[in-house]
């Protein structure tokens, strides 16, 4: 069975945020609210690097150990999924995340913080599949039309790859031993686990 | 006639102790699994919908073409 992961390639990415255009279009994201986003580390020393940062779909997610309401599902693809007419906005996921990936609306006149939002892998959540209600709840739900997140397919450089994790991993393995350096994975171990894709053993990254 | 006044306006004064009974909707809607489609025209073509196994298939097809640019000839 397919076991959905995001791999964000730092030797490849460079800034161009057309991952977090992709994603804001796709799914009509509102003001304020950024699914996806492009961060750099060491910024201004000689070697930075830029990554694309989302909800990674966690194998053992925080947000849905602290959730109060238990909103949060997996599906059959290890995709972490919540119901936004059980969330209660507490924001308690955002702070367990370690890659920030909830986020709260403002709504209202007051900036209320709304219902929680987050990359859905393009999956959308539990309305009908293909409903004017998952897409206005969740966005546009592209795996079940036989595609893949807008925001890999969409990377001018291919430095986000989407999808079933073993075949992104030989894609991305493929790469390091054409090039012969950049194997480590950012957030990788933190999401699926330490021992994977060039990750020192025991180490978070 | 003291008391009964007494006690409508304890009734009055009291009526705003009350509250309105709050439920929550814990109970999770199942999610139709992605390959079951959307039955929307918007659908790539390549699957049978309803069918995980050419789903999963598709998608991975899909991925190696659309993101191993080393599987590409250009």
């Amino acid at each position: 069975m397919a076991r959905m992961k995001f791999v964000c390639d730092a030797e490849r990415c460079i800034e161009c945020n057309s991952c977090v255009t992709a994603c804001k279009n796709e799914h009509e994201v509102p003001w304020g609210v950024n699914r996806r986003r492009v961060v750099t580390l060491n910024d201004g020393i000689p070697g930075e690097r830029s990554i694309s940062v989302a909800c990674m779909h966690c194998s053992d997610a925080p947000c849905m150990a602290v959730c109060p309401v238990n909103c949060f599902y997996r599906s059959e693809e290890g995709v972490v999924l919540h119901d936004k007419d059980v969330c209660i906005g507490c924001g308690y996921c955002s702070y367990a995340c370690p890659f920030g990936a909830p986020q709260f609306p403002a709504s209202g006149h007051f900036g209320v913080r709304g219902k929680m939002d987050k990359c859905t892998f393009c999956a959308g959540g539990p309305e009908a599949n293909g409903s004017q209600a998952e897409f206005e709840k969740y966005g546009r739900n592209r795996l079940a039309e036989g595609k893949l997140p807008a925001c890999a397919e969409m990377c001018s450089t291919k430095a986000l790859l989407g999808g079933d994790g073993d075949v992104i991993a030989d894609i991305f393995r493929n790469r390091v031993l054409k090039r012969g350096k950049g194997a480590e994975v950012w957030g990788w171990g933190t999401a699926y686990g330490s021992k994977q894709a060039g990750q020192p053993g025991g180490a978070k990254s | 006639m003291k008391q009964i006044l007494l006690l409508i306006t304890l009734a009055a004064a009291l009526a705003a102790c009350t509250e309105q009974t709050q439920t929550i909707n814990n109970a999770k809607r199942p999610d139709a699994a992605a390959f079951q489609g959307t039955g929307t025209p918007f659908a790539a073509p390549g699957w049978k919908p309803g069918d995980r196994i050419s789903w999963e298939q598709h998608l991975k097809t899909r991925t190696q073409n659309g993101q191993n640019d080393y599987a590409k000839v250009n």
